[in-house]
């Protein structure tokens, strides 16, 4: 099969890491050839930051051309605009309505326009856009946020068939395993 | 047993595999994670060194003393170690050593983007660079024998993309190694130079088997697929090249590349159209083919740039002048999200008070804070590398005071900072006495990297066991500063007094200002010594708020002003309760929250 791409992007500190860890582990256990490429470092002090995933049959690198990505599932509105030349033309956008105020919207040197959404559906045909921070907080851990949208990614990937309860009581903390399949299971639900 | 491993986790896990005995390391990204992971092997002792000098030392003395060692360090960390490492290569080892450098080719999280590939050529080692995980594993591996068998260090080099990207890797178990017995051996050990000239004699003979290896090792390795366009490549480059070319090229893709296997590469280009140079930084492979006499064919640096990372998008519009198809749309409402001091930062109401300042240059240093270069703070006028804001702001006092300037200096680095090199440099300021205060910013571990422990912080490399926990104030005392004062940041009266104290002197000063990294998990220690941090948080009264926007020059990522009623609001995921804000506002409008 030819390597898909789905690149995650966020803002540092809303764990994008470990929805990305999670999926490569699903990956792996089905037999998929399985690369993963993230920035560390300075960009985590509230940055933008970005998990790519590919996998395949065989897959060389790491990194995510522009125009290649077959899904892009991102945490934060501006995010997927600002990550979505990465995006095949034929691609799909998995974008939570939530904002984040970059500093120079804080410092008042700049806005964060109203109208995000509509500007990325304008550009991209197939945008599902999901309420995960608000869905996370209705189950009473809002940082499961993560989870929620890994839930609407394996949907949006057709991922389904993948045992992902075992993955995430394998590799989550025991005292987060139950809010994180909840978690997972409405992100599902959204796509 | 497959695992999905990062580069620098496949590297401590073919170390472990090794049967290495000791690890050093001083953080730095990309490389962190490597001694972060050997720590979780039990087997091995892992330790976090002051700096990169002393950590390759430590593994110096580690290797002659029979283990199997390795030390890990960020480029510019090898600039630290260069001193030993020269030496190293004529002392050779016992036990096998593997010094890691991971470079940064795209400068993603660093002050330059030097080619550490020099460094191996300049000392005369053996270097190995892995393109994959597994590959990173196996040569890990494979360098402690090299090293044994050849009586040398290996430098193994990586890049962040190899450092910081998943592959698979089949694992296997730890190979016991025993400690080889220590013989004395003075003509071995000790370079004084009637001893260290015999050594670089024979440095030549080791050079010269190499050579041989270099050959023969299938980590150096010809694809043949018949094609009259060849890629010469190593390191990631080949996994970037892969993605662009696929099998309509020949490759000559080397694991081994110093010394490089010149037959190797003769017999790969005789009878090649053209071959293309895929190296990332300097023209290192290129310059190696035009020496072998394929000047017209070879094709690197004319085509390819010189800096950034040389990922298959940068390939492919090179070579084919095209890049893929991708969706077009208007950019101007993507506003930047650079990196801020976290919310509840401790570095920030210094860095608030000291920004107010005129007439004075602020040395920097390498760590969180150096982000206080940016607006709102404006306070950082140089940076430069680890340790050099206490020495560079004594050279700079020095000379405002000569021409009479009305200028001062404050210096800043971190507890970490000052431990690694910034000690030495405070000697500077005091033995030569400068009008300089230099001030430690002590967040009670190293922040930037991601938390690791250092001899300030009271616990080992594994984060559990106690340790020896030095006290800077101490420090400072025996290396002669008498004016001292330790502070807490976030007490802005205290911070602006303490300010007039030290720029009211007519000689060096020190300010430490103590609280823990607000991401930072406490250590019973901090539990006693800052029992109500981070514990409440802030509100801002919205009748009081006449929103003048003062409070947002604390650049707190957690206040922001609404759109709709155009008052300051504050975010109660980020916000911890620092109090900043409370004692910026004018209005009293921001108060702790009650239950």
């Amino acid at each position: 099969m030819e390597t898909k791409s789905v690149l995650l992007v966020g803002v540092g500190g809303q764990g994008t890491i470990l929805a990305s860890k999670l999926l490569t582990l699903g990956l792996m256990e089905e037999g998929y050839d399985v690369k993963m490429s993230e920035i560390h470092g300075m960009s985590q002090r509230g940055g933008s930051v970005s998990s790519q995933v590919r996998y395949g049959d065989k897959v060389w690198s790491p990194v995510i051309e522009k125009g290649s990505a077959d899904l892009i599932v991102s945490f934060e509105k501006m995010e997927a605009l600002r990550w979505l030349e990465y995006l095949k033309p034929s691609g799909k956008v998995v974008v939570n309505n939530h904002e984040m105020m970059p500093m120079p919207v804080i410092m008042g040197q700049a806005d964060y326009a109203a109208d995000i959404i509509d500007q990325i559906k304008k550009a991209c045909k197939d945008v599902t856009v999901v309420n995960a921070t608000d869905e996370a907080m209705k189950l009473g851990n809002g940082k499961t946020q993560n989870i929620v949208l890994l839930g609407a990614l394996i949907k949006a990937m057709s991922l389904e068939g993948i045992n992902w309860e075992a993955i995430i009581k394998a590799n989550v903390k025991p005292n987060f395993v139950e809010d994180n399949l909840k978690a997972l299971k409405v992100g599902m639900s959204l796509v | 047993m497959k695992k999905l491993l990062t580069g620098n986790e496949a590297l401590a896990r073919g170390a472990w595999e090794a049967g290495v005995h000791f690890a050093s390391a001083y953080p730095g990204t990309p490389s962190t994670e490597i001694l972060e992971n050997m720590t979780t092997y039990k087997e091995v002792i892992s330790e976090w060194a002051p700096n990169e000098k002393v950590a390759l030392e430590a593994a110096v003395g580690a290797a002659i003393a029979g283990g199997r060692s390795m030390a890990s360090m960020k480029h510019v960390g090898l600039n630290v170690a260069a001193d030993p490492l020269f030496t190293f290569v004529y002392q050779g080892v016992n036990g096998g050593c593997v010094v890691i450098t991971a470079d940064e080719p795209g400068q993603h999280s660093s002050q330059n983007e030097q080619d550490n590939r020099n460094y191996a050529i300049a000392a005369k080692m053996p270097m190995m660079e892995p393109s994959t995980s597994q590959e990173a594993k196996d040569f890990m591996m494979e360098a402690f024998e090299v090293s044994e068998k050849f009586d040398i260090p290996v430098l193994m080099r990586m890049t962040t993309r190899g450092c910081h990207s998943k592959g698979i890797v089949e694992c296997g178990d730890r190979k016991e190694v025993p400690i080889k017995e220590y013989h004395k051996d003075v003509t071995k050990y000790v370079t004084v130079p009637a001893n260290a000239k015999k050594m670089r004699i024979k440095l030549e003979d080791k050079l010269a088997g190499l050579l041989e290896y270099s050959e023969s090792t299938p980590m150096n390795r010809i694809e043949d697929n018949g094609k009259k366009v060849g890629v010469v490549v190593s390191g990631m480059c080949y996994c970037f090249a892969k993605e662009v070319f696929g099998d309509t090229v020949n490759y000559l893709k080397l694991g081994f590349t110093h010394p490089l296997p010149e037959k190797m590469m003769t017999k790969f280009c005789t009878g090649l159209e053209k071959v293309y140079v895929i190296e990332e930084n300097d023209p290192i492979l290129e310059q190696a083919l035009q020496r072998l006499g394929f000047a017209d064919i070879v094709v690197g640096k004319s085509l390819f740039p010189k800096y950034d990372e040389l990922t298959s998008d940068v390939i492919r519009k090179c070579v084919t002048g095209k890049v893929l198809e991708s969706i077009e749309y208007d950019h101007k409402d993507i506003v930047n999200r650079p990196p801020a001091l976290c919310a509840g930062c401790p570095h920030r109401g210094f860095f608030y008070e000291l920004g107010k300042r005129k007439n004075v240059m602020v040395t920097g240093d390498i760590g969180c804070y150096t982000l206080a270069f940016a607006p709102p703070y404006n306070a950082m006028d140089t940076a430069t590398c680890m340790g050099a804001s206490f020495s560079s702001g004594h050279g700079a006092a020095k000379i405002f005071d000569k021409a009479g300037s009305d200028y001062r200096v404050v210096s800043v680095l971190g507890d970490s900072t000052f431990f690694h090199s910034g000690m030495t440099s405070l000697t500077e300021c005091i033995y030569n006495n400068s009008k300089t205060v230099s001030v430690i910013l002590d967040n009670r571990i190293t922040g930037m990297t991601g938390h690791q422990q250092n001899p300030g912080s009271g616990k080992l490399a594994d984060g559990t066991t106690d340790a020896t926990m030095l006290d800077i104030e101490t420090v400072c005392r025996a290396l002669g500063a008498k004016n001292i004062k330790t502070i807490d940041p976030n007490n802005l009266k205290l911070v602006k007094e303490t300010l007039d104290w030290a720029l009211g002197l007519d000689g060096p000063s020190v300010i430490i200002t103590k609280y823990p990294c607000v991401l930072k998990k406490f250590s019973e220690d901090d539990k006693n010594k800052f029992p109500n941090a981070y514990k409440s948080k802030d509100v801002v009264d919205a009748d009081k708020c006449v929103g003048c926007k003062f409070c947002l020059k604390s650049g707190c990522p957690a206040l922001f002003l609404n759109r709709d009623t155009k008052k300051a609001e504050i975010d109660p995921l980020q916000c911890v309760g620092c109090g900043v804000c409370e004692q910026i506002c004018g209005q009293k409008a921001i108060r702790k929250e009650t239950k």
